[in-house]
């Protein structure tokens, strides 16, 4: 079978120790002249992806076509929040582990190609278009850091210091053209964009007074618009790039209306824009409501009340559903909700202490990590029918390859 | 101790009054919020009763799982800060209890009473104090 094959493939592959640093070796050695091995399954990567083991410290590798896991890498530390970028061949996945740990896995040959404790405590990552930088964002020490894709070489460490002489905590890393990263500081109500196009020598715009405790942040489709949610205050901050001078200016300003805000155990994830045709669909803080805003306005057109604090509000790729997942007490539950009719036409239980969704590149199925279950659960998103249940290990985080091709993914 | 499951306790504490910007003044004002917390902190203290083993278990996953989603599955912090027991060391089992029970006011620490029994609150804030056990498989 396919599984197989690809096992023999990892087989003839230079036998490098997991963490081993080496740099651009060639993966499949020639045939040797006598007793040729069999070839090896040519296997594309556009339909692969990764769950995140979040306890075990591994990647399940997964198949969208055939539904199934294909094989697994250990030995990636703390990963209870991690996120995962992809190299635009899609064939190496750039994981950020809690610990500071980056991790470069080949997906094809299903081991680790290099490794490198970055930093004390790390909360994520993105890449450049052109697929040659790698930067993380981190909490401790505060700031990013540009890497070489290839060989993770460190080339630059920009603190994200603040007036008092102390590190801001950073969120909200998205890339933008041109090799620009744009990012907020937390502890220091500021969005930072920095220009990486000399990788040794970024150079950084702060744009200050944007509201106070940005928790992440998303970057539209088209890289003009970056939003950065708001712990702080009600209302969110947003930066229009395509400006000469970008700005950034509070939308939905008071969407809590004064009102007493409910508790928040789990803080709402920006990343995976959920935008609708001229809708942006976003998670309310403290409120159990997505907030629908009109894009050319920036004014808040609807709300719509869910199960629950909304933690992740992902659009379908098409636009046609929103699906949104809850914090904890309500995270047995999904919603879907009907752009057009702005109304919620389905909830689910997929499972006990749902943590992450993922569509697949077209958006016929969705993933749904159940960490509790032990098990990854996959819908068809037209019919809500379970078309596949996978058994991982306290699965979180599920990343397919089709977000090389996405910017701010 | 009576077991409840989670959704049968009030969505939302009644005593957390302050709206975000009476929170953010509050937080300005951290003497006074210690205080509060300290003096709440006392009340939970009267009735230190363990959790039966099956509670305890989950309140071991909910650490470890819900908290950790700030503080780190590993409790060595995130967007919260460290909960290990280096990192406490010197806070009073009675203040952390406070601060699990009420939420830190102008933080992203959420008041956890709709969840927690105050005996709960303090039984974790003892065994964080201790260094917190890992979760049995």
């Amino acid at each position: 079978m396919k599984r197989r094959a690809l096992l023999s493939l990892s087989a003839s592959a230079p036998l490098f120790a997991a963490g081993c640093a080496a740099t651009s070796a060639p993966i499949a050695s020639s045939p040797s002249s006598e007793a040729a091995p069999p070839a090896p399954a040519l296997q594309g990567t556009g339909d692969l992806g990764v769950v995140v083991e979040r306890a075990k410290g591994a990647l399940t590798l997964v198949n969208t076509s055939r539904r199934d896991a294909i094989g697994r890498v250990e030995g990636l530390g703390d990963l209870s929040h991690a996120s995962v970028v992809f190299s635009r061949d899609e064939r190496f996945a750039y994981v950020f582990g809690r610990d500071g740990g980056l991790t470069r896995v080949d997906i094809l040959t299903q081991r680790i190609t290099h490794r490198e404790m970055q930093a004390g405590n790390s909360i994520g990552g993105a890449i450049s278009a052109d697929g040659s930088l790698v930067v993380a964002q981190n909490y401790q020490p505060g700031g990013i850091k540009v890497f070489d894709a290839g060989t993770l070489e460190l080339l630059s460490d920009v603190p994200a210091a603040m007036a008092d002489g102390k590190r801001s905590r950073v969120v909200g890393l998205a890339d933008l053209p041109e090799r620009r990263f744009i990012y907020s500081l937390f502890d220091a109500e500021a969005i930072c964009i920095a220009d990486c196009s000399k990788p040794r020598q970024p150079s950084i715009t702060t744009l200050q007074g944007i509201g106070r405790q940005p928790y992440d942040a998303l970057v539209s489709p088209n890289g003009r618009h970056y939003i950065a949610g708001l712990f702080g205050e009600d209302g969110l901050a947003m930066v229009d790039l395509w400006d000469e001078q970008p700005q950034a200016r509070r939308i939905l300003a008071g969407y809590g209306r004064g009102q007493q805000p409910l508790p928040v155990y789990k803080m709402p994830h920006l990343r995976g824009w959920a935008m609708a045709g001229r809708h942006a669909y976003l998670p309310a803080i403290g409120r159990h409501e997505v907030l629908v805003v009109d894009t050319g306005s920036w004014q808040e057109v609807a709300r719509i009340p869910v199960a629950g604090q909304p933690v992740f509000v992902m659009a379908r790729p098409d636009g046609r559903q929103v699906w949104v997942n809850f914090s904890v007490p309500d995270y047995n539950r999904v919603q879907v909700i009907d752009t057009p009719s702005q109304r919620v036409i389905d909830t689910l239980e997929p499972g006990k202490a749902v943590l992450h969704m993922e569509f697949t590149p077209r958006g016929e199925s969705v993933w749904i990590s159940c960490r509790d279950d032990n098990r990854v659960q996959v819908y068809d998103t037209h019919t809500r029918q379970l078309q596949a249940s996978l058994a991982v290990d306290a699965p979180s985080g599920i990343f397919f390859t089709a977000r090389a091709q996405r910017m701010g993914f | 101790m009576q077991l409840k499951d989670i959704r049968e306790y009030p969505r939302h504490d009644p005593n957390h009054r302050k709206n975000r910007i009476a929170r953010t003044a509050m937080a300005r004002n951290a003497p006074l919020a210690l205080t509060l917390a300290l003096a709440a902190g006392a009340a939970c203290a009267q009735a230190p009763t363990p959790p039966a083993p099956e509670r305890a278990a989950q309140l071991v996953r909910m650490v470890r799982q819900d908290c950790g989603s700030c503080h780190g599955m590993r409790l060595t912090g995130g967007l919260g800060p460290a909960l290990t027991r280096e990192a406490l060391a010197g806070k009073p089992p009675e203040f952390l209890a406070a601060v699990i029970t009420h939420g830190i006011p102008g933080t992203p620490m959420p008041p956890w009473s709709a969840m927690l029994q105050g005996s709960e609150a303090l039984w974790i804030a003892q065994q964080l104090a201790r260094g917190f056990p890992e979760e049995k498989h």
